[in-house]
């Protein structure tokens, strides 16, 4: 160019400026600068979009984790939570051990229980008729006899006396506690109410007044959900509330009352340590039957009564309004709590969700895991060193090298199948145990293993190789030495990164077995074991709703797990990272 | 033809002229690449790296207590017969040695020739300081130990001491031996590789271009110190400078393009070479 720039005059004109004929070049055509002024441009421009697109495909990715993660704690959190009853216990001697002899096969037959549904019984006095009797017991967990046994086998010496004991309640009442059941909201009564017992052919009917015409809210919440459409409307619809300052007799309202059904949400009135379950309803007065005796029956003033809406309808539920109104007054007494759930991480499988622990998937993990780094780490660290270091370059090992990173992507489920033809049916491994999942595994991370370990071996400068080769150490003096030990933080990382796959691997284990209902903890790399991510998988196949949060809940664990591993990862390269 | 083989029968000793492969024509090289008192002898050294034909047909002596320069332009092959002298280059694919390098006699290309007590014999020090990422004490008797020259840990440490007082280190890291060699400065590192190598009690120390990563203060140091070791090793240097060549080396052979065109006292090279391309090279013209 001959016209080139004097220093000290600004250089970029800026767009359209100094494009004046006096800075052509003499050979007609536009100087340089102002080619790259007029691509300045959309070359930024470019690096903008791509920088947009960039921070939004970061954004998405955030938001879906995160909801992710919302959703599975929302669900899971209350999987670590456990809700227990606590009831007095009579450990009676005739029961236990009528012969009086303490002996520990008697103590371990003796029928519990029994115990533990004559200390709900008594509890609850009222309840006379067989199926009520039923479902009081259903409160209770099959766990709570296995504690009673506990607790007398632990301790002979409180047989014959009388215990307080916190027992396990059954997942339905679980869910309930946990709002998992219905949800549940509780308004206080704006204005005195007044209890009427109806005197009739039904006994236990009780009408409920209130001077606030607070049971127009009732109505208000039935007609909402008719709008959306849940249940059919009735054959007249339920007339405009009559105004607040009239006090309607029940008689003229009667025109206007609504009648609950089972299929509507249910409503109860707690008043004077009662419980109505409302039948019929109007805007100032229901009419319902008490499912737990009322204390007195005076007016009841503003604030000290309330209305329980439970939005899922009866027949909707698996606990019933009844069962709803012992736990309300087990709550009333204090006498049920949610505690921290440390059955989840000592118990085993269970059918049922109370019982049911992550102990025995999570030692089956262990075992496994355990089992496939000692086969895994050192043939993968081996065979990485031998074709990297030691190997000659041929066809062939070109062909392994080739071989092993196709079987780094190959479907797992199809290592699962080569495990059950090999190990299983031609060597006889015990199927569904550690050791036939750990070799499965260690098929299945050691390409992953071995091709992070060549690749940390490649980063290791030549020039240590030669300092080492230099001063007459053997190659494999050279590579033991001083290449391994550069290399160990990569292979490290690549090894937990395998591990935390194989963590995570369900399919091949389907394969071999161990996908078994096992309720015990397994105690060595022969015994049936299950693994987390199977449990999950199990327990998300599960009808009971108690398994929902559990399966959460341990997929909680293994994310946990998964982190801590990575994490290490993480570090070990920090630590062991050096520099020369 | 046959006063060269005679010489050489003369000077290997162990050999006879039949031992030799029969030997080509030296015409290529102008000057005397014989020493008086030669430890290596190389005799017709071709390598060949796949296709590419890297030294042709090089024959040079190393003398005792010698230090023998080789120079040159880049891509000459000075380096690469600095190689073959500790069989460096077997490490290198496709690298293939034809011709007779001999240390005191015996042929280390013989199939009979363990690499690993050669490398003890022949020590190197390379381009870029490449201590161990381990203490400065590691990085001076892992030789040792690994060779089992010591028979107790007073003995390693005194050998340790020596070895970093001939490379001329003791004074500046007697305190800190058990820090990395790593955190050392340039100059120091390439004298603690000098010091690794040493500890080995080496015949012929090999250095491929020792100062090239260091500045002219540690330069010099290490230039001293060679010429100081000159007294127990033999020495072959590899240098891009040729005013270092002048001040370390008693002969220097000139490479170009993998032919070894001339060889001779330093002095006489510096100040009279007799091929064109070495003069060429020395004054400037190229390189």
């Amino acid at each position: 160019m001959s016209n080139s720039v004097t220093p000290g005059v600004p250089v970029n004109p800026g767009p359209g400026g100094a494009t004046g004929p006096d800075r052509a070049g003499q050979d007609g055509r536009r100087p340089t600068i102002e080619i790259v002024n007029a691509s300045l441009g959309r070359r930024y421009r470019a690096e903008r979009r791509f920088r947009f697109i960039g921070m939004s495909a970061v954004v998405i990715g955030l938001a879906f984790v995160a909801i992710l993660f919302a959703d599975i704690i929302g669900k899971g959190h209350s999987a670590f939570q456990q809700t227990y009853i606590r009831l007095t216990v009579d450990f009676s001697a005739e029961v236990i051990d009528p012969e009086g002899r303490r002996d520990p096969a008697v103590l371990r037959d003796a029928n519990y229980l029994k115990l533990a549904r004559d200390a709900l019984a008594a509890r609850f006095p009222e309840v006379t008729r067989r199926a009520d009797k039923q479902a009081l017991y259903g409160l209770l967990s099959a766990g709570a006899p296995l504690q009673l046994r506990e607790r007398v086998l632990a301790d002979p010496g409180i047989i014959g006396t009388t215990q307080e004991i916190w027992l396990l309640a059954d997942d339905d009442a679980d869910m309930f506690m946990k709002g998992r059941s219905t949800p549940v909201d509780i308004e206080r009564g704006s204005g005195l109410a007044s209890l009427v017992l109806v005197e009739g052919d039904e006994d236990n009917q009780v009408q409920v007044r209130s001077r606030a015409n607070d049971f127009s809210a009732i109505l208000r919440d039935l007609a909402d959900y008719r709008e959306e459409g849940r249940a059919p409307n009735p054959g007249s619809a339920p007339e405009s509330a009559p105004s607040p300052q009239s006090v309607p007799t029940l008689e003229s309202d009667l025109a206007s009352q609504e009648v609950l059904g089972p299929d509507l949400p249910s409503h109860l009135v707690a008043i004077n340590g009662g419980l109505v379950k409302v039948e019929r309803a109007t805007p100032s007065a229901v009419i319902g039957t008490l499912l737990k005796p009322l204390t007195s029956n005076v007016d009841a003033p503003a604030d000290q009564w309330e209305i329980l809406r439970f939005a899922t309808p009866e027949n909707d539920r698996r606990l019933k309004d009844r069962v709803v109104a012992w736990l309300h007054d087990l709550g009333a007494a204090g006498d049920i709590e949610k505690r921290f759930n440390t059955g989840f991480f000592t118990q085993g499988a269970s059918r049922e969700p109370e019982l049911a622990g992550i102990a025995g998937a999570l030692m089956g993990s262990f075992y496994t895991l355990a089992l496939t780094l000692l086969l895994s780490f050192p043939v993968g660290v081996g065979a990485a060193l031998y074709l990297e270091e030691f190997a000659p370059r041929n066809w062939f090992t070109d062909l392994i090298e080739v071989n092993i990173n196709n079987l780094a992507a190959v479907p797992s489920i199809i290592f699962g199948l080569l495990g059950l033809a090999v190990f299983i049916n031609f060597f006889g491994i015990p199927r569904s145990t550690p050791l036939v999942g750990a070799l499965v595994l260690t098929f299945m991370t050691l390409p992953t293993i071995i091709i992070a370990s060549r690749s940390a071996l490649q980063s290791v400068p030549p020039s240590i190789r030669e300092a080492a080769l230099g001063v007459g150490a053997s190659p494999l003096q050279t590579q033991f030495h001083h290449v391994l030990p550069l290399a160990i933080p990569g292979m490290l990382t690549g090894a937990i990164l395998g591990m935390a796959r194989a963590l995570g691997e369900t399919a091949p284990l389907l394969m071999i077995g161990m996908v078994a209902f096992i309720v015990d903890t397994p105690t060595g790399f022969l015994s049936p074991a299950t693994v987390l991510p199977v449990q999950v998988y199990l327990w998300a196949d599960s009808p009971e709703v108690g398994f929902v949060e559990r399966t959460s809940a341990a997929i909680l664990v293994l994310l946990a797990f998964l982190a801590v591993m990575n994490l290490a990862a993480v570090l070990l390269r920090r630590k062991f990272e050096r520099r020369w | 033809m046959n006063a060269i083989a005679e010489d050489i029968t003369r000077m290997t000793g162990a050999m006879t002229a039949d031992d030799l492969a029969p030997l080509r024509d030296f015409s290529g090289t102008v000057g005397d690449f014989t020493s008086p008192q030669a430890r290596m002898i190389c005799r017709n050294v071709d390598v060949h790296y796949g296709d590419k034909h890297a030294i042709k047909n090089v024959s040079l002596d190393i003398g005792r207590n010698e230090v023998v320069a080789m120079i040159g332009p880049s891509g000459c092959g000075k380096s690469t017969f600095l190689r073959c002298l500790n069989r460096m280059n077997d490490t290198v694919p496709g690298c293939r040695v034809r011709g007779r390098i001999t240390l005191d006699g015996q042929d280390i290309y013989d199939k009979q020739q363990d690499v690993v007590p050669l490398r003890a014999q022949v020590g190197m020090v390379f381009q870029k300081p490449n201590p161990f990422p381990k203490s400065i004490y590691e990085n001076v008797a892992y030789g040792p130990r690994i060779h089992g020259l010591t028979n107790d840990k007073s003995e390693l440490d005194a050998l340790v001491e020596t070895s970093l007082r001939k490379a001329g280190l003791w004074e500046e890291v007697k305190d800190r031996l058990q820090q990395p060699g790593t955190g050392l400065s340039g100059g120091q590192q390439q004298r603690l590789c000098i010091a690794r190598t040493i500890a080995v009690s080496p015949e012929v120390i090999l250095m491929d271009e020792p100062c090239s990563a260091l500045d002219p203060i540690a330069t010099a140091r290490i230039e001293e110190l060679i010429d100081e070791l000159r007294e127990q090793y033999s020495i072959a240097i590899v240098t891009h400078s040729m005013q270092q060549a002048a001040r370390v080396s008693q002969r220097t052979a000139y490479f170009h393009l993998g032919d070894l065109v001339e060889v001779g006292e330093t002095s006489q090279i510096f100040t009279n070479p007799s091929h064109k391309l070495t003069e060429d090279y020395i004054t400037g013209r190229f390189g």
